[in-house]
C-alpha cells in the first residue's frame, strides 16, 4: 500500500522554492539592517549595484563564484555518494600547498601555460590525498566522514600554518605566507572579456580559473550521470544495500567519491593562489569549502545549479563588501549575518517552505502535482 | 436491519491526476465484521485513512453512528470511537505493554496514577476479550502475533468501538492467524465492528460477515460473504477471470545446480539465523521454502548470493563453492548464472530514486552492452529497457519515469525482467509477490514456471503458503534458522502450517 504523494513540477522544485527561501533570507536581512538604522531597500540597491552595476564589480563577482563553483562540486560529488564532505576546506588548504611547491620550483624556469597544467595536477592531487584518509577511515574504520574531515581541516589549518611560518616563509620575511610567484606563474586574466560587453575594469582578479570552474562543472555532469562509476556512486548514495547487492564495492566507491570530491576541493586554491594573490597565505581558503556546503544544497547538487548559486554567493561577497563601504553601520560582520542568512533558509531550511508550497499546488492546480499516469491499470 | 456504525456517502479523493477514490458508498453495520478486498492501488488504505483522520476527503460525508461528522485528525477518529490497528506496528519497542497503551493517553503530568489506572483497565480488556498479554513484557521481546494484540488492546483502552485492521495476517503464521480471528469474533459478539482491511480472499470467507470490493479507486461490489466465492471476488477485484491457481506440468528434475551442505549464519548480534541448513536445487524444478517471517529465509538467501558472510557451510554453484565470507563478488556470482530476486525490492532490488531505465541494469551494469568505454551507453540502455518493459507488460511503458511512481507489482516485474533476461542458470527469489497485486501475480507465477520448464533452478521463498504450495516441486519449510521439514506440493496447508509453528509447538495449533 503506497501512500501517495505530492510532487512538485520541476520549475517550481528548482526555481520557485529556492527564490523564495531566497527572499525570506533577504527580508529577515533587511529586517536586521533596519535594525541597525539603515535603509534596507537603499541597502539592497547597493549591494547588487555593488556586484553588477561595473564592470569592476561583475569582474570580482565571478572571481569569488570561481571559488564557489570549486568547492560547491567538491560537496556535490561526494554528496551523491551520501558522504557529508565538510574537509573541503582543508582539502582545498592542503590543495594550496600542492599549487605553492610547484610554483616556487618552476616558475622562473618555465611559462603559465606549462606551470598551469602541473600545477592543476599538484592541487587536485594534494586535496584528492587529503580527502583520501577520512575515506578510508570511513570505509574501513567506520570513523564518521562529517567527524574527521572536521578534523582535518583542523590539521590542514595547523599544518600550513607550521610551514607558512617556517619552510615556506621566505628568509627575512616577518609575513606568514611564501615569496611572490614570478610571472610565470601568473595566470591571464580574463577582464578583457567582459570589457568586451563595453565595461571598464580596474582592476580585478577573474582568471581563466573560471573557464577551468565551468569545464568542471560539465565534466562533474559527465561523471555523475553518464559514466559507470558516476552510476555507482549514485546508487551507494541511494542505497547502500543495493550497492552491496548490485557488487560495488563500498570501500572502492566511497574511496573514489571523496578523492575526486578532494581533487575538486584542491583545485579551487588555483583561483586565489595562481588568479590573484600569487603566493600562498595564512588562511587563503576564508572559509570557502563551507561556503561550498550551502552552494552545493542551494544548486540542488546538479552542476548548473551550483554554477547559478556560486554566482549568488559571489555576487554577495563583492556586493557585500561595496556595502560595508558605503553604509557605515553596516560593517563587514553584518555583511556575515546577511550570508549565514541566505545559508540558513537556502541550505539548512532547505525544506520549511516545501510543504506549503505542495498543498498550494494541490490546491491550485492538482494535475501539476499528479503522478499523472504512473500507476499502473493494475497491470 | 440494525443501525449502521459507519456510513461513508460519495467520498472523493485525489492525488493530483489520481483518483484515489471516486464517488465511494459503504455502510458497516454495527455488530459486524466487514472485509474490504482490493488489488495493491485500489483505494482501500486511502479510504481508511480518511476515515481515520490522515487524509481529508475532497467531496463526501462520513457519519458514525448515524451523526455527520468531520474527521480532521486521528485524534478526531478515536474520540468518535474510531481505532486502527496498522500494517506496521506503531510500538515502542523498548517499553513494556502497559507503557505502550497508555502512550498519548497519559492522564496525569505524573505516570504513577496513569499506570495504576491503566492496569486495572488492561486486567478488565483482556478478561473480557481473551486476548492474553503480559502487561509488563517488554514489547521487543514479544511475538509478532502478541505485539498485534498491544495494538488491538491501545485501541480499546481508548474505548474503540470500531476497529480497522489493515493487513493483519501477513506477519502471522496460520496458528496465530487463527487465534486473532478467535479474538475478532469475541470482540464481534461483544458488539464491537470491525473493518478488516486485506488481500487474502480466504480470510475474507472464513471470518467476514460482509465483503466489499475495490478496484482503481471505485467500490465495484458488495456482497453477503456467505453468499459469495473466492473466484467471484478474484474477478471482482481484477476486472476479470483470474487463475488462483497457475497451472504447470510434472516438473523434469535434471542436475543439481545449486548445493547448499551445513550452512550456518550468524547476525551481527551473533545470533545463529540459519542453522546447519542443507537442500539441493537441480535444474527444472523449483524447491520453495516455507516459514513465517524471520525465520531465518532472509539470511539463507543472503548468504548464497554471497552477500551476508556464513559462519560454516558450502554452498556450490554447478559444482564449484560460493565464497561465504561475505566478499563475494555479486557481480562474479551473476557472471557464472546466479540470478537474485531480493526479498526488500525497495531497499535492495531497486534505487527507488533512479529511473526505470537505470534500475533495469542495476548489478549489470559492469556489462559491456550498456558500456562505451567509462561512460554509460545511454541509447543501448534505453533500447534494453524498452524492450523489457515490452516482453513483461511493465506499466507505465516509460522508462523515464522514477522507480518510486511505479506500482508495487510493477517494480516487481523490473527486478524479474532485469534478473530473467541475464538467463541465469539459478534464479533465487525472495518474497516473489509480496505486495503484488493479484493480476500480476498470475503473470510472476506464470514466469517462473516458464524459467523452471527452461531447465533451470529455481529456488523461492515466501511467506505466502498458497504461493508456496501452487509453484513449488518441493517444499522446504523453516523454522528458527532450520529445515524443519520437506513435504510435496499436495501438502496440506495443515501440515505446512504445524511445520511452520514449529512441531514442538503443536498445541499453539490446536
Amino acid at each position: 500500500m503506497s501512500t501517495p504523494y505530492a510532487k512538485l513540477p520541476a520549475w517550481a522544485d528548482y526555481g520557485l522554492i529556492p527564490l523564495i527561501n531566497l527572499s525570506v533570507a533577504f527580508i529577515v536581512a533587511g529586517f536586521v539592517v533596519m535594525l541597525v538604522g539603515e535603509n534596507p531597500f537603499r541597502a539592497a540597491v547597493i549591494l547588487v549595484e555593488g556586484a553588477f552595476g561595473r564592470g569592476t564589480g561583475i569582474a570580482f563577482t565571478l572571481f569569488y563564484a570561481t571559488t564557489f563553483i570549486f568547492t560547491g562540486l567538491s560537496v556535490a560529488v561526494a554528496a551523491h555518494c551520501s558522504l557529508f564532505n565538510i574537509g573541503t576546506e582543508g582539502q582545498a588548504y592542503i590543495g594550496g600547498l600542492g599549487i605553492a611547491l610547484v610554483c616556487l620550483s618552476f616558475d622562473s624556469v618555465l611559462p603559465w601555460w606549462v606551470i598551469f597544467p602541473i600545477a592543476i595536477v599538484a592541487a587536485a592531487a594534494f586535496g584528492a590525498l587529503w580527502g583520501l584518509i577520512p575515506a578510508y577511515l570511513q570505509a574501513k574504520r567506520g570513523s564518521h566522514i562529517v567527524i574527521t574531515t572536521i578534523m582535518f581541516n583542523f590539521i590542514a589549518a595547523s599544518a600550513m600554518v607550521y610551514l607558512l611560518v617556517g619552510a615556506l616563509k621566505p628568509a627575512g620575511s616577518q609575513a606568514p605566507q611564501t615569496r611572490n610567484f614570478l610571472a610565470g606563474a601568473e595566470l591571464p586574466k580574463l577582464n578583457w572579456v567582459i570589457e568586451l560587453f563595453g565595461a571598464k575594469i580596474r582592476s580585478a582578479p577573474l582568471n581563466i580559473c573560471f573557464l577551468l570552474a565551468l569545464v568542471m562543472a560539465f565534466l562533474v555532469w559527465l561523471l555523475i550521470w553518464r559514466t559507470r562509476l558516476g552510476y555507482e556512486m549514485r546508487t551507494y548514495g541511494h542505497s547502500p544495500k543495493a550497492a552491496r547487492y548490485a557488487g560495488i564495492s563500498e570501500t572502492r566507491i566511497i574511496i573514489t567519491a571523496m578523492m575526486i570530491s578532494g581533487a575538486l576541493a584542491g583545485m579551487m586554491a588555483l583561483n586565489p593562489v595562481m588568479g590573484d594573490q600569487h603566493n600562498v597565505a595564512i588562511d587563503f581558503v576564508s572559509g570557502a569549502g563551507y561556503v561550498g556546503i550551502a552552494v552545493a544544497l542551494m544548486g540542488r547538487l546538479h552542476p548548473v545549479g551550483i554554477v547559478l548559486a556560486a554566482i549568488l554567493f559571489g555576487m554577495l561577497y563583492q556586493g557585500g563588501a561595496e556595502l560595508a563601504f558605503e553604509m557605515p553601520a553596516i560593517s563587514r560582520d553584518m555583511i556575515v549575518i546577511i550570508q549565514g542568512l541566505v545559508i540558513l533558509f537556502a541550505g539548512a531550511l532547505e525544506h520549511m517552505f516545501r510543504p506549503y508550497i505542495q498543498a498550494l499546488f494541490a490546491s491550485v492546480s492538482p494535475k501539476s502535482v499528479g503522478m499523472q499516469a504512473v500507476k499502473g491499470t493494475g497491470a | 436491519m440494525a443501525q449502521a456504525a459507519i456510513e461513508l456517502i460519495g467520498i472523493n479523493k485525489s492525488f493530483g491526476a489520481v483518483r484515489a477514490n471516486r464517488d465511494i458508498n459503504l455502510e458497516v453495520e454495527r455488530g459486524t465484521i466487514h472485509g474490504i478486498v482490493g488489488e495493491n492501488g485500489a483505494g482501500k488504505s486511502t479510504l481508511m485513512s480518511i476515515l481515520y483522520g490522515f487524509y481529508q476527503a475532497d467531496s463526501g460525508e462520513i457519519r458514525v453512528g448515524g451523526k455527520p461528522v468531520s474527521i480532521h485528525t486521528s485524534n478526531d477518529a478515536i474520540a468518535l470511537g474510531i481505532g486502527m490497528v496498522h500494517q506496521h506496528f506503531m510500538l515502542v519497542d523498548n517499553f513494556t505493554v502497559l507503557e505502550n497503551v497508555i502512550l498519548g493517553a497519559e492522564s496525569d503530568a505524573l505516570l504513577k496514577s496513569s499506570i495504576t489506572k491503566a492496569r486495572s483497565e488492561l486486567d478488565r480488556l483482556e478478561r473480557e476479550y481473551g486476548l492474553e498479554v503480559d502487561p509488563d513484557a517488554v514489547i521487543e521481546e514479544l511475538p509478532v502475533g502478541l505485539q498485534q494484540r498491544v495494538e488491538i488492546l491501545k485501541a480499546l483502552y481508548r474505548g474503540a468501538e470500531i476497529l480497522i485492521l489493515d493487513e493483519p495476517t501477513g506477519v502471522l503464521t496460520p496458528a496465530e492467524a487463527d487465534h486473532l480471528f478467535r479474538i475478532l469474533k469475541q470482540l464481534k459478539d461483544q458488539g464491537k465492528t470491525i473493518v478488516l482491511i486485506t488481500h487474502k480472499l480466504r480470510e475474507i470467507m472464513a471470518i467476514t460477515d460482509t465483503v466489499s470490493v475495490m478496484r482503481q479507486g471505485t467500490m465495484v461490489a458488495t456482497r453477503t460473504t456467505k453468499e459469495t466465492t473466492v473466484g467471484e471476488l478474484a474477478e471482482l477485484m481484477v476486472g476479470r477471470r483470474v487463475l488462483l491457481r497457475v497451472e504447470k506440468g510434472q516438473s523434469e528434475a535434471g542436475a543439481v545446480k545449486l548445493s547448499v551442505k551445513n550452512l550456518t549464519v550468524k547476525d551481527q548480534r551473533g545470533v545463529t539465523m540459519v542453522d546447519d541448513v542443507s537442500f539441493d536445487v537441480r535444474g527444472g524444478e523449483i524447491v520453495g521454502i516455507a516459514g513465517v517471517a524471520g525465520n531465518g529465509q532472509s539470511e539463507l538467501l543472503e548468504a548464497i548470493s554471497g552477500i551476508r558472510h556464513a559462519v560454516s557451510g558450502e554452498v556450490m554453484l554447478d559444482g564449484k563453492p560460493i565464497d561465504l565470507t561475505g566478499k563475494a563478488d555479486p557481480g562474479e556470482l551473476r557472471d557464472r548464472g546466479l540470478a537474485h530476486v531480493p526479498e526488500d525490492r525497495h531497499h535492495v532490488g531497486l534505487v527507488l530514486a533512479f529511473e526505470e531505465n537505470e534500475n533495469s541494469i542495476l548489478g549489470y551494469h559492469d556489462d559491456e552492452r550498456y558500456l562505451k568505454g567509462p561512460f554509460l551507453d545511454v541509447d543501448a540502455i534505453m533500447a534494453d529497457a524498452k524492450d523489457k518493459i515490452e516482453k513483461y507488460d511493465i506499466r507505465p511503458t516509460n522508462p523515464r519515469l522514477k522507480t518510486a511512481n511505479f506500482s508495487g507489482g510493477n517494480q516487481q516485474k523490473i527486478v524479474l525482467a532485469r534478473e530473467m533476461e541475464q538467463d541465469p542458470g539459478v534464479l533465487i527469489v525472495g518474497q516473489p509477490t509480496r505486495g503484488v497485486d493479484v493480476g500480476a501475480i498470475e503473470f510472476i507465477h506464470k514466469r517462473l514456471i516458464a524459467m523452471r520448464d527452461q531447465g533451470k533452478a529455481v529456488l523461492v521463498v515466501s511467506v505466502e503458503l498458497d504461493e508456496i504450495r501452487s509453484l513449488s516441486d518441493r517444499i522446504l519449510v523453516m523454522f528458527a534458522g532450520r529445515v524443519v521439514g520437506e513435504r510435496g506440493p499436495d501438502a496440506t496447508e495443515g501440515e505446512l502450517g504445524l511445520l511452520m509453528a514449529g512441531v514442538e509447538h503443536q498445541e499453539a495449533a490446536e
